[in-house]
């Protein structure tokens, strides 16, 4: 079945926000969804797939390159024609091996032909698109090793079988999980660019006008697709119309001063929180047509891009989200 | 939250209410009639969560699910078993790839035994795989006889309906058997049911109901239509949807909405959801709660249920946040697991058969890539080589927090020493590890780091000052911190307070009692948010209510134990934590 309509997900508006940025600015870095059961986490990040726009890539190279140059001896691509080809989102499944991570050697083409071949791993589909992780906090200890890796150096390499093997494995990471199932390590945690806490909607007509859509997904499908696929295609054209203006939005001085403050006052880790809030408020003023980062889309980025990078308060239950908005009306009134 | 109307009562006062109109049929026909819906539609209602003892009764049940042809699964299957492999023998004997599938892969119906001990990671994955793929549907069967035992809450709320069967005499059961004619005619016609204002009223039941998930009344729609179709009508009605509350949304209550104003009162007051100016007020009469079917509600389930429902609910929730550390993954000992690449050495043990299993399949290649060493023996390489491994259950820490305040410290603060001690000398044999905060004056010290060492635990106890005030939120910072400490080096800590009042100095030192309990609350609750199980030991003459207070904040027990002696406090702790 086609993925639920992005737009036609019902409030969780920061959620939305989020996912929109980074598909403008990729270089941001993912998004990470924490929150209660039953409140559409994966169905907003399959949504995501169908609003991302297509990327240019050889034909028949396992890891989408752009260049012929750039496709791995080891795929023996023959094609130089580029095509254009959906941009990928790759699912990491729980329970998922090593091998079929990283890719391992043709088992296929091992017994049947006694030929040593490569078999490319989800880590090579998704170069230059994204990869998902639902219950993102679950994924054994062995595989978020391997991704950490892969993400630093944006490299995957395999030595087996006296094969060395390596290609581009650049992709944004989306992941998805509910808390209660348990926590999530602060170096995989810091991966992720942005991420919001879903709640389920507790007034009676959001949540009535959920399952009203849902319903309708369900039993009158091809319908309920066409109905929405304009507001779609329309959300389509905004963020590629935003990814244009990303490069002309400008900066201030005082804007650049702003997040400083900001990650200073909340004492988030490294630089990486300052570079990540700025680029989201850049994002965000490219998606709204402004033309400079204001102080309002440093406000409206700072939550998603800093609560995850706090340290832990074990004084505080209010919460990673109520000490940045807190610190927020402080040093940016 | 917006409700302004109703005043909530806490589920567990229902027993107590006034009478309430029976349920409509004979409990035992509603449990074949929930049968009869599951079996019409599988895929909407997602699943069977099915709360019963192994025996005959249900054994009836099973008999009549049998029907529908389920394939079984246990807690701890295996990924390969779910997902699918290579299958090894079939792939060697014919030389080309063979698989076999997973059974997740198979569209029908799973039946998951003993699905009270079935691992979070297992429930997600289900979980995930009836979100993927609608021609999957899971029977539970859920067999928990303990306190805190029940299904994994990923899966809980994506099952449609609940059935409990202990209350059944095997007197009152009699044979199903499901009409499989008229369930497939009933089946044709679900398309055709008109919904009317279903999705709306049973959406706002689940809201009355605490029910949080937006996937409670989507299943409770699917069983509502399931029903109408069961009914032959063309539309559902007002006996579906309560039919429906009490199968699909019962047991998710939290809470319950008290008897509603008299109707009067209730059209002209705006409903505190009104300020959405979407809002249809045509349909004002609608806004009125739902009581008949929050009576459906809770009339479905025997009284005391759903506490257990509730308990289970939290104590899931603690387990799985102290998972990472009450479990571990170990080379040595332990409870086997699937193996792994690795290297041998550094503890680890190679598997053979699985190194074996991987090496198997290459031989060709290898053979024709090494001619030199084909000679007829098997090639073996480094990457086949895989590891045990196993899951451990991991070493205790007992963080005990004394309080060494006020005139009475010198001999509470001997006697908890003495509990020390003794604790941990029965440590080696229980793999106890114990560490020690005390706290006096203005702040808590550790003073003894978590120890397996009596000889350097004797030696430190030696000498410790006593009297003064009670900096407990202090103590409690630091017991937390300790707590954390140890869970990161994979222990599983837990924490045994000894004090005989509140505290009444803040975390900044000064002498401010209502800011000293304040502090003292929230980080009592940041121990019960970790999920740290936690004991707290009143050994005043008289019990204090603020303490009791404490300690309800902390998830602890609490036990008043005036005028304990070492020998009592260490038998009283080792039994509440082994219990």
């Amino acid at each position: 079945m086609t993925p639920f309509p992005f737009a036609a997900i019902v409030g969780q508006d920061e959620m939305k926000t989020a996912m929109v940025l980074t598909a403008i600015d990729p270089k941001i870095g993912g998004v990470l969804v924490f929150g209660d059961r039953g409140t559409g986490k994966s169905t907003a990040v399959r949504a995501l797939a169908a609003l991302l726009p297509p990327i240019e890539a050889v034909k028949g190279c396992p890891c989408n390159s752009a260049h012929v140059d750039d496709c791995p001896e080891w795929a023996d691509v023959s094609e130089t024609e580029i095509v254009s080809r959906p941009t990928p989102v790759v699912d990491l499944p729980l329970g998922v091996t090593e091998d079929r991570v990283t890719g391992a050697l043709d088992i296929e083409r091992a017994l049947t032909r006694g030929e040593k071949a490569f078999e490319a791993g989800l880590l090579a589909r998704a170069n230059r698109g994204y990869l998902y992780i639902d219950e993102v906090n679950l994924l054994e200890d062995h595989i978020v090793d391997l991704l950490l890796d892969v993400a630093q150096t944006g490299e995957n390499v395999v030595e087996r079988e006296g094969m060395s093997i390596r290609h581009k494995a650049r992709f944004v990471l989306v992941g998805s999980g509910n808390p209660e199932e348990g926590e999530l390590r602060p170096q995989l945690l810091d991966r992720f660019g942005l991420s919001v806490e879903v709640k389920s909607p507790s007034d009676i007509d959001t949540r009535v006008e959920v399952i009203r859509r849902r319903d309708a997904y369900e039993t009158d499908h091809d319908a309920f697709m066409a109905e929405w696929e304009p507001e779609d295609a329309a959300l389509r054209d905004r963020i590629l119309t935003a990814r244009k203006a990303l490069g002309d939005v400008r900066t201030s001085n005082i804007a650049l001063h702003d997040c400083a403050s900001v990650c200073l006052a909340l004492g988030s880790d490294g630089l990486r929180g300052e570079l990540t809030l700025l680029r989201t408020a850049r994002a965000l003023a490219a998606y709204e047509g402004a033309g400079e980062i204001t102080r309002d889309h440093i406000r409206a980025a700072a939550p998603m891009a800093l609560r995850h990078r706090l340290r832990r308060d074990p004084l505080d239950e209010a919460g990673s989200s109520a000490r940045v908005a807190r610190q927020l009306a402080e040093v940016l009134p | 939250m917006s409700r302004g109307l109703l005043k909530m009562t806490p589920f567990d006062d229902t027993s107590g209410l006034p009478g309430r109109p029976p349920p409509p049929t004979d409990p035992w026909a509603q449990v074949g009639l929930a049968l009869t819906l599951y079996a019409i539609d599988p895929a909407g209602l997602r699943g069977l969560w099915l709360r019963a003892r192994a025996g005959p009764v249900r054994d009836r049940v099973l008999a009549a699910l049998a029907l529908l042809t389920p394939r079984k699964l246990h807690p701890f299957v295996s990924d390969e078993a779910l997902f699918g492999g290579m299958d090894l023998s079939a792939t060697l004997a014919t030389g080309e790839m063979q698989r076999h599938a997973g059974l997740l892969e198979q569209p029908g119906i799973l039946a998951l035994s003993m699905a009270e001990r079935c691992p979070s990671g297992l429930a997600v994955r289900l979980g995930q795989a009836l979100d993927q793929r609608a021609e999957l549907s899971l029977v539970a069967l859920d067999e928990a006889a303990e306190e805190g035992e029940g299904l994994p809450p990923a899966l809980a709320d994506r099952l449609g309906l609940f059935l409990e069967l202990d209350g059944f005499a095997m007197g009152e059961t009699s044979e199903i058997t499901l009409p499989q004619g008229l369930i497939e005619t009933a089946r044709a016609r679900l398309d055709r049911i008109h919904k009317g204002e279903a999705q709306m009223r049973l959406a706002r039941v689940a809201r009355d109901l605490g029910i949080e998930s937006l996937r409670a009344p989507m299943l409770a729609l699917a069983c509502a239509r399931a029903h109408a179709a069961w009914r032959g009508a063309d539309a559902i009605e007002e006996g579906d949807l309560e039919l429906a509350v009490a199968l699909t949304l019962a047991h998710r209550a939290t809470q319950f909405p008290e008897s509603a104003p008299p109707p009067e009162e209730a059209p002209p007051e705006t409903p505190p959801d009104a300020q959405d100016p979407e809002q249809d007020h045509d349909q004002s009469p609608l806004d009125l709660p739902e009581e008949m079917l929050i009576d459906a509600a809770r009339s479905a389930l025997p009284p005391g249920l759903l506490a257990q429902l509730q308990a289970a609910r939290v104590a899931r929730g603690a387990q799985s946040q102290s998972g990472a550390g009450a479990k571990r993954k170990s080379l040595r000992r332990g409870r086997p697991m699937p193996a792994r690449a690795g290297k041998p050495g550094a503890g680890a043990r190679v598997d053979v058969i699985a190194t074996l299993r991987q090496a198997a399949p290459w031989q060709k290649v290898r053979r024709r890539m090494m001619p030199e060493r084909a000679d007829g023996r098997l090639l073996l390489m480094p990457a086949d080589i895989r590891i045990k491994r196993y899951q451990d259950q991991t070493d205790r820490v007992l963080i005990f927090v004394v309080d060494a305040s006020g005139s009475s410290a010198l001999a509470r603060l001997g006697e908890a020493k003495g509990a020390v001690e003794l604790m941990l000398a029965e440590a080696y044999s229980s793999r106890d590890h114990v560490a020690l905060v005390t706290f006096r004056g203005t702040q808590a010290d550790l003073v003894l780091p978590p120890s397996r060492s009596l000889v350097q635990t004797k030696r430190r106890l030696a000498g410790l000052p006593g009297g003064g005030a009670t900096p407990l939120a202090s103590a409690l910072q630091m017991a937390l911190a300790a707590a954390e400490q140890a869970r990161g080096h994979g222990m599983t800590p837990t924490l045994a307070l000894l004090t005989d009042g509140r505290g009444n100095i803040a975390l900044d030192g000064s002498a401010n009692r209502v800011q000293a309990a304040d502090e003292a609350a929230q980080l009592a609750r940041a121990i019960a948010g970790r999920g740290i199980p936690s004991l707290v030991i009143d050994t005043s003459l008289r019990p204090k209510p603020a303490l009791a207070e404490l300690a309800a904040k902390m998830h602890a027990t609490l036990i008043a134990l005036p005028r304990a002696d070492a020998r009592t406090l260490s038998a009283t702790l080792g039994a509440a934590l082994k219990g």
